[in-house]
């Protein structure tokens, strides 16, 4: 989330503006934009393009093997920097496979810029080869969109979209570019006029507001910092930690909060939601202050919402106004980018805490923190061996972390090893945790630590990802080994579609349709992860029992010269816990199976 | 459920429309009428829109129209402190018999004939949506061929506009 509400003008001045082609526009612009790495595959539409990216050097065009991998390389190098990631695709079925990326970008607010290639503007509407009207393809899960038709509109369009795409609520904004647009010439001028007039960020709250939720949170006796996704995108980490120390409430961070707020922090309770803590799931359930900042009540957080923390006031802030009271009405609406508001609210409660009795402020939550400092000795994130015999996933993840530090970055894909990982893996700094967190999706996690390694070089990036995910976007692997993006791949082989096959166990009587993927103990093992590492000219790992767990990690880490995939053959059996099981309220979370905690209620 | 008629101030830009209708589509409102046209602005268009929706949703609708990049404004129209007008056309069945009766019908709605022909008529009215439906329902055993009805058009009383202040920065 810049502040900047215009493009940095930096192009000399000259009487006569220089002649481009829309193509040259394109390159000039993105240049002139700050952008320095894109993610693409050329095809009919945007061969033009293409032809001018040939010859420059500004920007490095990392050449994917599918479109889908692109977009996702482009959101792993957004949020892994909060800088625009950029994706570029042909027309039609090359604009159709960054659908998804950018769909999963919408969901997670990553600040995507999507450049299609599209017809001739003269066979437009004519379903001419390789046409698809992606602009209303996308319309439900972009920001916005813009279609150039004629070169002189390509500066504007492309600048528009880029301070769309990382000013506000970050997201997704897709380019749609004519193949004549992109060959004619046209007058090249910076900075192009940016004319949003329906476009209006909100970034300073409501100072009435702010005072009333620091006296709200000046009187709790119970209060929670509910930190989601947008404490990242709005690099408020440190706010949020003077506000945390100053207040000494409770704080809970979010699947998409991962790192948002350090793990090794005594006040920090982990994450709260179907997988989350208990001290985190519970805290949020008997709080009698609720200080949302940056998160937005998700079904996977609240439960049934209906029976979610019954006793709560709410204070939601967000930079979004369509996220306040959309799921839990808010006693306290503020709309704000969490950086600002959160320094504000600091303020605000240093000056409410002035006016108050000078002893009654810590004591007031000391009641609240022996009970959660209780849950937490009683209720440790953890997990017990597998019975089969086989390697515990969660092991193999905890030692991942351990061996590699919080100065990674950290990508997982959707599914038991995502929850896993947010759980096992301590995170200390924002932007090192990415995940695919509103869309799951499968496959997320290959492409996008290719694109935090594109960003951050200097960072070991690991992908940790499922045998299924796996198989879905593997093919990156090519773009990292012919590119040198050395990022680090463990898989974690349950042989199945292990999520889905948790809910068979626990909801469908253990009926497990179709998720076996013979890929792992006592299997055909198709595809062999090892040999397909090979095959792609990485470094291929098996690993099958406790005591090779950490020399492959360590020989992972000393591996940079190309990409490293170990096959951590693991137990399918293993399950993902605490739960809280779907339609119910967080009060029934299971620590375990067929373990549920005690709580307070009447 | 109630309805509520909302006023969008939009940039008349290419799949607007679409933008729009989309939206409420896609988040599960239902659109009763809708009515564009150009605005007193060039290059914007206004929006009324009539929504049958509760009081919280009609909020959620609102901001997420908000976030339409190409929509500047959304005002909700009060019925009290609006002129709201519908506008039909209705052919209507007539004969020796009945054509009487039908033109006494349009005189008492103050409506209008526009077509005669020898076995049907073409009647214009506009009114708010009472009235339009009063004739509608007095014409029905006369047997109603074809009917076309623009959306609710609305428009705040007295001397703001909506446009007003939207352009002062």
């Amino acid at each position: 989330m810049t502040t900047e509400t215009t493009p940095v003008p930096s192009a000399p001045a000259s009487a006569e503006p220089e002649m481009l082609t829309g193509s040259g526009a394109i390159i000039r612009t993105l240049e002139l934009l700050g952008v320095t790495d894109v993610f693409g595959i050329p095809g009919g539409a945007v061969i033009p393009l293409y032809d001018e990216l040939m010859t420059q050097t500004k920007i490095r065009h990392i050449l994917v093997r599918h479109e889908q991998g692109a977009g996702h390389a482009a959101e792993g190098y957004a949020s892994a920097t909060g800088r625009v990631g950029v994706a570029i695709a042909t027309s039609g079925p090359g604009a159709t496979n960054l659908v998804t990326a950018i769909a999963d970008a919408y969901m997670d607010s990553v600040p995507l810029l999507a450049i299609t290639g599209q017809v001739f503007s003269t066979s437009m509407g004519t379903d001419a080869f390789q046409e698809a009207d992606i602009i209303g393809i996308t319309m439900p899960i972009t920001k916005h969109s813009f279609l150039a038709r004629r070169a002189e509109e390509i500066p504007a369009a492309i600048a528009s979209a880029y301070h769309i795409a990382s000013t506000g609520r970050p997201g997704p904004v897709l380019v749609d570019i004519t193949k004549d647009a992109q060959q004619n010439l046209a007058p090249f001028i910076w900075p192009p006029k940016l004319d949003l007039p329906g476009y209006r960020p909100i970034v300073k709250a409501h100072g009435k507001q702010v005072q009333a939720a620091a006296q709200l949170l000046l009187a709790a006796k119970k209060p929670v910092l509910y930190v989601g996704g947008g404490v990242i995108r709005a690099h408020a980490s440190p706010e949020l930690l003077e506000l945390a120390e100053s207040t000494g409430a409770p704080v809970v961070t979010t699947l998409m909060a991962r790192g948002a707020f350090p793990d090794s922090h005594p006040q920090h309770l982990g994450m709260p939601g179907m997988h989350g803590t208990v001290p985190a799931v519970l805290a949020l359930q008997e709080s009698d202050l609720i200080i949302s900042l940056g998160a937005r009540f998700d079904d996977r957080v609240t439960g049934k919402i209906s029976e979610f923390a019954p006793t709560a006031k709410i204070v939601h802030v967000d930079v979004d106004p369509a996220e306040i009271s959309k799921i839990r009405m808010a006693d306290v609406p503020i709309v704000g980018d969490a950086k600002d508001v959160i320094a504000d609210l600091i303020l605000a409660y240093a000056d409410a805490a002035k006016g108050a009795a000078p002893d009654s402020i810590v004591p007031d939550t000391a009641e609240w923190w022996t009970y959660l400092r209780g849950l937490k000795e009683e209720f440790p994130l953890g997990f017990t061996e597998p019975t089969d015999g086989l390697l515990a996933p969660q092991y193999v993840i905890q030692r991942i972390g351990e061996l590699t530090g919080p100065e990674a970055v950290y990508a997982a894909g959707v599914g038991q090893h995502q929850m896993w990982a947010a759980q096992f893996i301590k995170y200390e700094r924002p932007n090192s945790w990415l995940n695919s967190g509103g869309a799951g999706t499968m496959g997320y996690s290959v492409p996008a630590a290719m694109g935090a390694k594109v960003a951050e070089p200097d960072r070991v990036v690991w992908s940790i990802d499922g045998d299924g995910c796996f198989q879905m976007t593997n093919q990156e692997l090519a773009t990292c080994t012919i590119n040198k993006i050395p990022i680090k791949v463990a898989i974690i082989n349950n042989s199945s579609l292990g999520m889905v096959r948790q809910w068979q166990s626990l909801f469908y009587d253990g009926r497990h349709s179709f998720t076996d993927l013979n890929t792992g103990h006592g299997t055909a093992m198709v595809p062999d992860f090892v040999k397909m590492a090979d095959a792609y000219g990485a470094l291929g790992i098996r690993v099958t029992s406790k005591d090779q767990v950490d020399d492959a990690i360590k020989l992972a880490l000393a591996t940079n010269d190309r990409p490293v995939v170990i096959d951590f053959i693991v137990s399918p059996g293993a399950m993902v816990w605490p739960m809280v099981p779907q339609g119910v309220s967080n009060s029934f979370v299971q620590y375990a199976k067929d373990h549920a905690p005690t709580w307070e209620e009447e | 459920m109630t309805s509520h008629v909302l006023s969008l101030l939009v940039e008349d830009k290419p799949g607007l429309l679409t933008r729009v209708a989309g939206l409420f589509a896609r988040r599960g409102f239902n659109i009763e009428s809708l009515a564009v046209g150009h605005s007193e602005i060039p290059g914007l268009s206004r929006i009324t829109i009539l929504v049958d929706v509760d009081d919280v949703p009609l909020e959620q609708v609102t901001k997420q129209l908000n976030k339409l990049i190409n929509v500047i404004k959304i005002v909700e129209l009060d019925v009290a402190q609006s002129v709201q007008r519908e506008h039909l056309l209705i052919k209507v069945k007539v004969d020796n018999t009945t054509r009487s009766q039908v033109l006494e019908a349009v005189n008492l709605f103050r409506a209008r004939v526009v077509d005669v022909a020898t076995d049907a008529v073409v009647i214009e009215v506009t009114g708010d949506s009472g009235k339009t439906q009063a004739l509608l329902r007095v014409l029905e055993p006369f047997g109603i061929r074809e009917l076309a009805q623009s959306g609710l058009l609305a428009i705040g009383r007295g001397s703001k506009s909506i446009t007003e202040r939207v352009f002062k920065n």
